[in-house]
């Protein structure tokens, strides 16, 4: 079916493809070139780094592995980088639960809006969806409030101190938070379109609601569900606000990419050990991304598109 | 030799993680097998209530109850001590960094949305023409899953100056060297630097707007085409006539996400310039005056600025979203 539509394609003989070849390969490349100095420049010499631009590479190729060799181990020119291994463990340890427990959560919550109906679900629905706009800088301060100190009203303790800033689940829970009103709203999208028939089928055979949903809505949604995990295993993995505020900046959780921050901090003057931390940054996330991005597509257009 | 040191340090962390998920799937387990023993007439409210809680809990904690904080605060003192009446708006109207700063934010809704929708659009269109697609469209999209850390280091090779003396490390200085100008400072000068950043922000979306546009162009039927076509329309007038009205839904969703995505804006501007050299914009002050200078009621403030701003996106958006349910 899609060859016949791309047989047919809209935007046919409103200029020839070589013309569309062109401008598309030519604007690739403008979009490529940046990301491949970042690459290009990790593997060059401190020396050459400084003392020419990364396009020489093609004059007067000197590769090194000298500055990867700094950034993982902390051995090299710039004497005690310490290491940044530590910090994508962190990460790791940061975002595989960041993406587990909100798509979880979202599905539920998802599942009940669209298929357990009752007076105010969708009112509820429109208001989840509103909370999207609150910006996440409003919410770091009270929340790192009632992480340490709890919830009160008067003397009235409503929620108690939970104990948990600087520790990895105080970095969890603010990601599920916020990752929620937009994984809903996708979510709740592509499962109220699920076939009616299967679900009253399911209902009429004596199925409870947590049978129809593990049973029938989980692996139904599974393009869904792929899509959004990809969306926020990058905005986890590349976030640098929440982990700024919430990690402490400490080896025990930082994240790399706030380690990266940090680094472009402290060693400014050292562009080619920057640029291989860099690179094992946005590693990969891009590895993810290339390796799952038809899901990605898929699932996002389900919700969005009809 | 530093193995188990390494080890000791980093191993809890892994535990820790898949402990947590392995306690988190046990519980919903319990949950799910104890309500489901449950029949007759609690059984549908308790469901309801098992499936929500969770995220309500966690939504009212997380954004109701901060938002409503905030607003509290935009009327107090930077201690959140005493209430000031409008005094921390008053100072918004009457202070010449505020006003750029807003001017900014205004500079960036007003370009940036339109330049990645309608490079979006154009990429999709022209993609669709190609015969192999996908690995120009992998490397459009492929900024998006860069940090704005990690692209703010690799803009620093394009945006790099250096004076005339030394090597140029900089490729837009040496593009402009080789075509013989003088390059400026780039990120040092107004307002060329907004327009810099502006640039990253471009790179980094227009391949989110490409894919979706992409998929939405693809999704028009054939025969809707084949029709027009037959009918005499080609070209300009098939894209304007019959395409074009097709993805305009989508359009105008990703036109919308742009907005909101242009108005919260605070990675590249915080990472690039600090928000220096009159380049700041709203959330980026809004971070400052709430960190840096510890003034809990104007940054407070600055976020309501934000909010209002974003607001009627929002309820444009509901209403599509209504009438889009009310068809279905």
């Amino acid at each position: 079916m899609s060859k016949k539509i791309a047989d047919h394609n809209p935007g046919r003989k409103l200029f020839s493809s070589k013309i569309a070849a062109i401008v598309v390969w030519t604007i690739t490349a403008l979009w490529t070139i940046p990301t491949f100095g970042l690459f290009a420049t990790s593997f060059r010499p401190k020396e050459d780094v400084f003392m020419s631009g990364w396009w020489h590479i093609f004059t007067s190729p000197h590769f090194t592995l000298s500055n990867y060799q700094a950034v993982l181990f902390g051995q090299g020119d710039a004497g005690s980088v310490g290491g940044v291994i530590p910090y994508f463990l962190n990460s790791i340890a940061i975002t595989v639960p960041a993406v587990v427990f909100p798509l979880v959560i979202a599905t539920m919550a998802a599942y009940s809006l669209a298929w357990i109906r009752f007076k105010g679900s969708d009112a509820l629905f429109f208001f989840i969806f509103a909370l999207q706009i609150v910006p996440i800088q409003m919410s770091l301060i009270p929340l790192l409030q009632l992480f340490t100190g709890g919830a009160h009203i008067g003397h009235i303790t409503i929620i108690p101190a939970l104990g948990i800033a600087g520790k990895l689940a105080g970095i969890w829970l603010p990601h599920t938070m916020f990752a929620l009103p937009l994984a809903i709203y996708l979510l709740h999208n592509f499962i109220s379109a699920l076939p009616r028939d299967l679900m009253e089928a399911a209902y009429v055979d004596g199925a409870n609601h947590f049978m129809v949903f593990r049973r029938i809505v989980l692996p139904l949604s599974i393009p869904a569900i792929a899509a959004f995990g990809i969306f926020q295993f990058l905005w986890v993995w590349n976030d640098l606000l929440v982990a700024l505020t919430f990690s402490g900046g400490t080896q025990n959780i930082s994240p790399i990419n706030a380690k990266l921050a940090s680094l472009v901090g402290q060693w400014g003057s050292h562009w080619e050990i920057l640029t291989a931390g860099a690179f094992i940054t946005i590693a990969l996330p891009l590895v993810v991304f290339f390796s799952l991005q038809r899901y990605f597509v898929r699932g996002l257009l389900a919700g969005s598109v009809k | 030799m530093h193995t188990v040191s390494f080890w000791s340090a980093n191993l809890p962390k892994i535990e820790q993680t898949l402990g947590a998920i392995a306690l988190f799937f046990a519980v919903l387990g319990v949950i799910f097998y104890l309500a489901g023993k449950v029949n007759g007439r609690a059984a549908r409210p308790l469901s309801t209530a098992i499936f929500l809680v969770p995220a309500l809990v966690l939504l009212a904690a997380g954004l109701v109850f901060p938002a409503g904080k905030t607003i509290l605060y935009s009327f107090k003192d930077a201690y959140s001590n005493k209430y000031v009446g409008f005094q921390n708006y008053t100072w918004m109207i009457h202070n010449s960094e505020i006003h750029q700063v807003i001017w900014n934010t205004l500079l960036w809704i007003a370009i940036t949305p339109c330049v990645t929708t309608a490079l979006g659009l154009v990429l999709a269109i022209m993609l669709n023409r190609l015969k192999r697609e996908s690995l120009p469209k992998s490397l459009l999209f492929m900024p998006m899953a860069i940090s704005f850390v990690g692209a703010s280091i690799i803009w620093q090779f394009v945006y790099n100056f250096a004076p005339p003396s030394q090597p140029q490390t900089g490729l837009l200085s040496a593009i402009s060297r080789t075509l013989g100008f003088t390059p400026p400072n780039w990120i040092l000068t107004q307002p060329l630097n907004t327009f810099l950043l502006m640039v990253i922000f471009t790179w980094v979306e227009t391949g989110f707007a490409m894919v979706i546009l992409s998929a939405a162009i693809k999704g028009v039927p054939a025969d809707i085409i084949e029709a027009s076509a037959l009918d005499g329309a080609h070209g300009w007038k098939l894209f304007k006539s019959v395409t074009f009205p097709m993805v305009r839904s989508t359009f105008i969703v990703v036109f919308a996400t742009m907005v909101v995505t242009s108005l919260k804006l605070f990675d590249i501007v915080r990472t690039v310039t600090g928000g220096n050299f009159g380049t700041s914009v709203i959330s980026n002050e809004m971070y400052s005056q709430i960190f840096v200078r510890f003034d809990q009621g104007r940054g407070s403030a600055l976020a309501v600025i934000l909010f209002i701003l974003v607001t009627p996106i929002l309820i444009y958006n509901i209403r599509n979203l209504r009438r889009e349910r009310a068809i279905s």
